[in-house]
């Protein structure tokens, strides 16, 4: 854990009109670490993402990205950042190759026609170097943004929400990259709302209405939570939530498959208010709150809070 | 689906402005702008012969409200010169033995000297001036010198419609067909080329990559001005081969200033597609500037037919100057000294735009 770190900023905060988008957050990411960043619909993680890169010009706050001052250097810092934005923004009337080959030159990459010949092949894709990017399935368009994005060989990568839309395998594929990446000492920050995708990466932070709510590890931001969870599967699930959405210390509900999960940060409490209505009809079982848990908990605090 | 519409309507305001403001600023130009019965052109007047006769002339055509007499040239050379400039439209030249020959019943020529680049601008001043002949120094001719009263005329009225003898509409229309088609494609192209960026999201991806707004800028400009070479070509080629133009002066020179006049544009262009959210807006912008410069330039309608406020809206116009370049170059063959007064205007515009493009250049998303 003593290797540099790639991103350390303190205080990003970001207004657009009266509203604050992004709310006095710190960051701080060590190199080959991979970094999940998580939170609901509107919470500021792209914005986030956009003042790293020098997209954005922060309202307040400060702090260096691989070393640079991101108010002031911003330019430099866009030479070694890799950044996929959310929606496919590659030339869609391009082909691959060419698409490859632009983003090459626009960063000055040297010996150019190498370059791209190395990240077609990496990625699988000389087959298809002639074909237009806009006719590409959202697999292949992902495989194409982040392999223009590794081009010009960045120090770290700023992916804001690379899998959306992208079907299982794909997907897997996409992670086991950024971990050999990783290995290789690339520093990546991921947004994400895949769970399975949050546990892949080395440390989260979970914000919310632009508010930073946890971070650490799987494990920290899980015991930071401070949730208790009983899983109950059974008969007639959907009227048992009703019942126990109304019952004291259960703070929420969840539906998981077959199963509820109802969680609580008051474990004794929960343990009690729960005893009543533990009817042989149902298993009831305690269990470790997964991150989903967690997070809906931790969105519902933060609700109470700040909304 | 029509209350939706119209909460779309409302929602976007420029296209609202625009649908609103083009019909105003076409009821505006139309109505209040163009005359095609232009008055009050700016006419040299050299006279060799100062007598009652040439007096009661000039007073005449001052009186006519067809000419204005804004000049008195020394010499022919002068004449010539102010007509290539176009900064006069007629020149009348009354000779030197004007009143001997009057006297003597010789009928003498009074010779007017006609800028006819566009037939329609000098039409009705010649029919105007043709009236007059007959009965202009009626006053004059009193007492013993009644017997000279008209049947015939006193004297000839020889007029001389220079570049366009023939009055052919097409050698006016053919060459300002060049700057109209560059401003309208120009503008057109690169107001939509940076609005595109943005609207396709591919803009968000080339902000985040170290590229220099002068070289997004440039790399939108340069291509287009191989385009608008190609439609140079095509022009002059249809001018020469098609419609017969005549065409006097020297062409590389025109090729070499059309590149000013192409810069203009373009940067016009760049400067709303910084302003235009979506390509739509950009395109009716387009069309707000196309809009006055085919009516204010004097393409369409003579310039100096226009009232004065709609002739400084057009003098602001870069397409204005460059149809005084093109005809000039193509029709008068005038060299670069008789153009130069219509280049810098040109040139200011383009300045002014660009630093205008540039500043409104946002290079984040803020």
């Amino acid at each position: 854990m003593d290797s540099p770190l790639v991103i350390d900023v303190e205080g990003i905060s970001k207004r657009f009109g009266g509203r604050t988008v992004v709310d006095n957050i710190p960051m701080q990411v060590r190199r080959g670490e991979i970094y999940g960043f998580l939170g609901p619909n509107g919470s500021g993680k792209t914005t986030f993402l956009r003042m790293l890169c020098g997209l954005l010009i922060p309202d307040g706050g400060s702090g260096r990205c691989l070393g640079l001052d991101i108010r002031t250097e911003a330019a430099k810092i866009k030479k070694q950042v890799g950044y996929m934005t959310q929606r496919f923004s590659f030339y869609e009337d391009l082909t691959l190759e060419e698409n490859l080959d632009f983003i090459a030159r626009i960063y000055g990459v040297s010996r150019r026609k190498e370059a791209v010949e190395k990240s077609l092949e990496r990625l699988g894709m000389t087959a298809r170097r002639r074909q237009m990017a806009g006719s590409l399935s959202g697999g292949w368009k992902q495989r194409l943004a982040l392999s223009a994005c590794l081009i010009h060989e960045p120090q770290l990568l700023l992916l804001d929400e690379p899998t959306a839309g992208v079907d299982p395998k794909a997907r897997r594929e996409f992670w086991e990259q950024i971990h050999q990446l990783a290995a290789s000492g690339l520093t990546a920050l991921v947004t994400t709302h895949y769970m399975d995708e949050a546990e892949r990466c080395h440390r989260l932070a979970y914000i919310a209405y632009g508010r930073l709510l946890a971070r650490g590890t799987v494990g920290e931001v899980v015991a930071a939570g401070g949730l208790s969870t009983w899983q109950v599967a059974g008969p007639d699930l959907p009227a048992l939530a009703e019942h126990l959405r109304a019952l004291p210390a259960v703070e929420q509900v969840v539906a998981f498959g077959a199963t509820l999960h109802v969680s609580g940060r008051d474990a004794a409490r929960l343990r009690s208010s729960l005893m009543p209505v533990m009817t042989p009809g149902h298993r009831w079982e305690e269990i470790e709150p997964g991150l989903e848990d967690v997070f809906i908990s931790l969105m519902d605090a933060a609700k109470d809070n700040f909304v | 689906m029509v209350s939706k519409e119209f909460i779309q309507m409302r929602r976007d305001r420029v296209t609202f402005a625009m649908m609103i403001g083009i019909p105003m600023i076409q009821l505006i130009l139309f109505g209040f702008a163009i005359n095609s019965d232009p008055k009050h052109l700016p006419t040299a007047v050299y006279s060799a012969d100062n007598s009652v006769f040439s007096r009661t002339l000039v007073w005449a055509l001052r009186n006519s409200s067809y000419f204005d007499i804004v000049r008195e040239p020394r010499n022919e050379g002068e004449i010539q010169r102010m007509l290539a400039q176009g900064s006069v439209q007629f020149a009348v030249h009354i000779p030197v033995d004007f009143s001997r020959k009057l006297l003597r019943g010789e009928q003498p020529e009074l010779l007017l000297e006609a800028d006819a680049t566009d037939p329609s601008a000098v039409g009705f001043a010649i029919s105007a001036i043709n009236s007059l002949t007959q009965s202009v120094l009626n006053r004059d001719l009193t007492g013993p010198l009644n017997r000279l009263r008209p049947s015939p005329a006193p004297f000839r009225l020889v007029t001389h419609p220079h570049y366009n003898p023939e009055n052919i509409t097409q050698y006016n229309i053919v060459p300002g067909l060049m700057g109209v088609m560059l401003t309208m494609t120009m503008v057109m192209i690169t107001a939509l080329a940076i609005t595109r960026e943005r609207e396709r999201g591919t803009m968000e991806n080339l902000l985040s990559t170290p590229v220099h707004p002068g070289e997004v800028i440039l790399g939108k400009i340069v291509p287009y001005i191989a385009v608008g070479y190609v439609q140079v070509f095509l022009i002059l080629l249809a001018s020469k081969y098609l419609f017969h133009v005549p065409i006097v002066g020297s062409v590389p020179l025109l090729l070499s200033l059309v590149l000013l006049f192409i810069t203009a544009n373009l940067a016009v262009g760049i400067m709303f597609s910084t302003v235009a959210k979506n390509q739509l807006q950009a395109v009716q912008m387009a069309f707000f500037f196309f809009l006055p410069s085919l009516l204010l330039s004097g393409y369409m309608f003579p310039f100096r037919g226009m009232p004065l406020w709609a002739q400084r809206i057009g003098e602001v116009l870069p397409l204005t100057h460059f149809l005084r370049v093109v005809r000039g170059i193509l029709l008068k063959g005038n060299g670069l000294s008789e153009i130069a007064r219509d280049l810098w205007p040109i040139a200011l515009f383009a300045l002014g735009m660009v630093a205008l493009g540039i500043k409104r250049y946002r290079q984040t998303l803020d």
